[in-house]
């Protein structure tokens, strides 16, 4: 809980919901009659709306990226610390929104809601969605907040997928493109763990098919296994090493199965916590849209193809340690960037933290982004002028 | 303005597609973006170089070139450069090759062992050379691989590479009569314009 609000923060916010009455065609050929997407603003839209930034979140993110929801919060949004006034994604400069993915479990419409034909919970039902969906429904989010270009759309890992489908699918909606520890398509590797992920939520007993809450149960061994698994690989050794390296619980082992190591409890906490938090069909159907993702499918693999339609600038962002989305992930975008002849820069960030230094303050990578912010920003003004 | 992009700018066609190695700061890329609209990309390995590239909306690429550049396609580029970085390669001759795989022509420039400070220094000092211009001792230096001017036109000789044309200055890299007259013992930088 913050004592006091810190002067870089965008302070106590609250999530709006947008009501969208609209069908949405899914890339399954399934149809969305109807849906809610939950929504926070942080910063002001200027008159002619041209300064807004997107944010899409990861496998487990969610709308709250920023500032806190109350004073008794014990931590702010996912993203608190790029977001705000001052910091990168500079909140004096730009209106920063931020949403729940539809199939969410936040807010947005998804599995947890209520199903208008059943009056019941959609649960397993729930159609799947993808990062093509998530991506036209984010417009239509811009469209019902009146903004027709965003001034950059930024996202890591899950997200860094969307912003790349957002400079191929609307290349005159989108001036600039952050896409950082991301990846074109997922590799074999990745599908093998999403797919161990799924398989150990639906073995288990309490999964019901995915109707669990009509068995009034949550399979939380099934979920926290999978996060168990998810959460190593956003790791590296090393800081796995450095962490917890061989600390023991007691003095001796204990040559039983409970737990003699640090790092086994460490992970039975987090799959714990994320239980509580979290939705398994959600999950699942989270890790089915990163599988799926590929945009250089529709043209025979040739993601600099793909990217041609493109024309905003690009930042690519890829940390040394990730091994879930290496360097050598992004570096294809870059590739492809390259050789389609568009705007692009690349930082590879020296980190011991695995994947999951896209949501840490490192100096190197908060300068690159606020340099490639301001840019746009200073654009912008120019344009306005 | 260094003199030496400005003879390096009168050598590049406007609209070309340009790679530049080392880029730094970017300077010569904001150079030419500006003055010849070409469509640059830089490569550079330094943290804050790149991230001045960034600010300065220069395309800049973070890649160790002496992991090699096989991620760029074949005469992918209509120049590549590289200005003051081929002795600071583990292979520059393996280099030259590559620069010429990607780029219809390439642009090098490096500092000529062969100026008559040098000679001096190693020949009656009998020590290598620490100078302003290369203020680094033999232990320290990034610059393993030294060459002189004549070193670099008989390595282009040996690998059957046309010199269109080449430049010769001085240590604050401007040009004069008497390094061109003899530019292996009077320029401290070379400049040369080489294609297959």
């Amino acid at each position: 809980m913050p004592d006091t609000i810190p002067a870089d923060s965008v302070g106590i916010v609250t999530p709006n919901i947008a009501v969208f009455e609209t069908p949405l065609a899914l890339s399954s050929k399934q149809t969305l009659e109807q849906y809610e997407l939950i929504y926070e603003t942080y910063g002001k839209l200027n008159a002619k709306a041209t300064n807004a930034i997107l944010i899409c979140h990861a496998l487990s993110g969610d709308h709250h990226a920023a500032g806190y929801h109350s004073m008794d919060d014990k931590k702010p949004g996912w993203w608190d610390s790029a977001i705000g006034p001052g910091k990168p994604i500079d909140t004096s400069k730009f209106f920063v929104v931020c949403l729940n993915n539809l199939g969410g479990c936040c807010g947005s419409t998804g599995p947890t809601s209520l199903n208008p034909k059943t009056n019941k919970e959609w649960g397993a039902d729930f159609p799947i969605v993808t990062v093509t969906d998530w991506v036209e429904s984010q417009a239509r989010l811009a469209d019902y907040l009146h903004i027709n270009t965003w001034a950059a759309v930024i996202g890591g890992s899950l997200g860094g997928m969307q912003v790349l489908e957002w400079s191929i699918r609307f290349p005159d909606r989108i001036k600039n493109a952050v896409i950082i520890a991301s990846a074109p398509k997922l590799s074999t590797q990745n599908i093998a763990f999403n797919e161990v992920a799924r398989q150990s939520i639906s073995r288990d007993p309490d999964f019901h098919d995915g109707h669990y809450t009509a068995n009034n149960t949550i399979p939380v061994n099934g979920l926290g296994l999978a996060r168990m698994l998810g959460h190593i690989t956003y790791l590296s050794d090393d800081s796995m090493g450095k962490k917890f390296g061989r600390k023991m619980r007691h003095d001796d082992y204990q040559y039983n199965y409970g737990i003699d190591f640090e790092v086994e409890s460490y992970l039975r906490y987090q799959g714990e916590a994320f239980t509580k938090r979290f939705d398994a069909n959600t999950y699942r159907l989270m890790t089915k849209a990163l599988d799926y993702f590929d945009p250089a499918s529709a043209t025979n693999g040739d993601l600099s193809k793909a990217l041609s339609s493109a024309q905003c600038d690009f930042l690519l962002v890829s940390f040394t340690t990730d091994w879930r989305f290496s360097p050598a992930r992004s570096e294809e975008i870059v590739d492809a960037l390259v050789r389609a002849g568009k705007h692009v820069s690349y930082a590879k960030i020296d980190s011991n933290k695995g994947h999951d230094a896209f949501l840490f303050p490192i100096p190197r990578y908060m300068s690159a982004l606020n340099g490639f912010l301001n840019r746009a920003h200073n654009i912008l003004i120019q344009e306005s002028n | 303005m260094r003199s030496d992009l400005d003879i390096i700018n009168d050598w590049i066609q406007e609209d070309s597609k340009v790679l530049d190695l080392g880029c730094g700061n970017g300077e010569l890329l904001q150079h030419l973006m500006g003055k010849k609209n070409v469509k640059g990309y830089g490569i550079e390995i330094n943290a804050d170089e790149i991230n001045n590239c960034i600010e300065k909306g220069i395309p800049v690429i973070d890649q160790n070139i002496d992991d090699g550049l096989q991620n760029f396609g074949d005469q992918s580029f209509d120049l590549v450069v590289m200005t003051h970085a081929l002795q600071q390669f583990r292979r520059p001759d393996l280099l030259l090759d590559e620069m010429l795989r990607i780029g219809k022509e390439c642009i090098i420039t490096f500092p000529n062992f062969g100026h008559w400070r040098n000679r001096l220094h190693l020949g009656i000092k009998g020590r290598m050379p620490v100078s302003e211009f290369l203020p680094y001792n033999w232990y320290d230096t990034p610059n393993i691989h030294f060459c002189t001017f004549v070193d670099f036109t008989r390595l282009c000789d040996e690998k059957g590479i046309h010199i269109k044309r080449w430049a010769a200055v001085d240590g604050h890299l401007r040009d004069h009569w008497w390094i061109r007259a003899l530019p292996n013992v009077m320029s401290e930088t070379a400049i040369f314009h080489v294609s297959r």
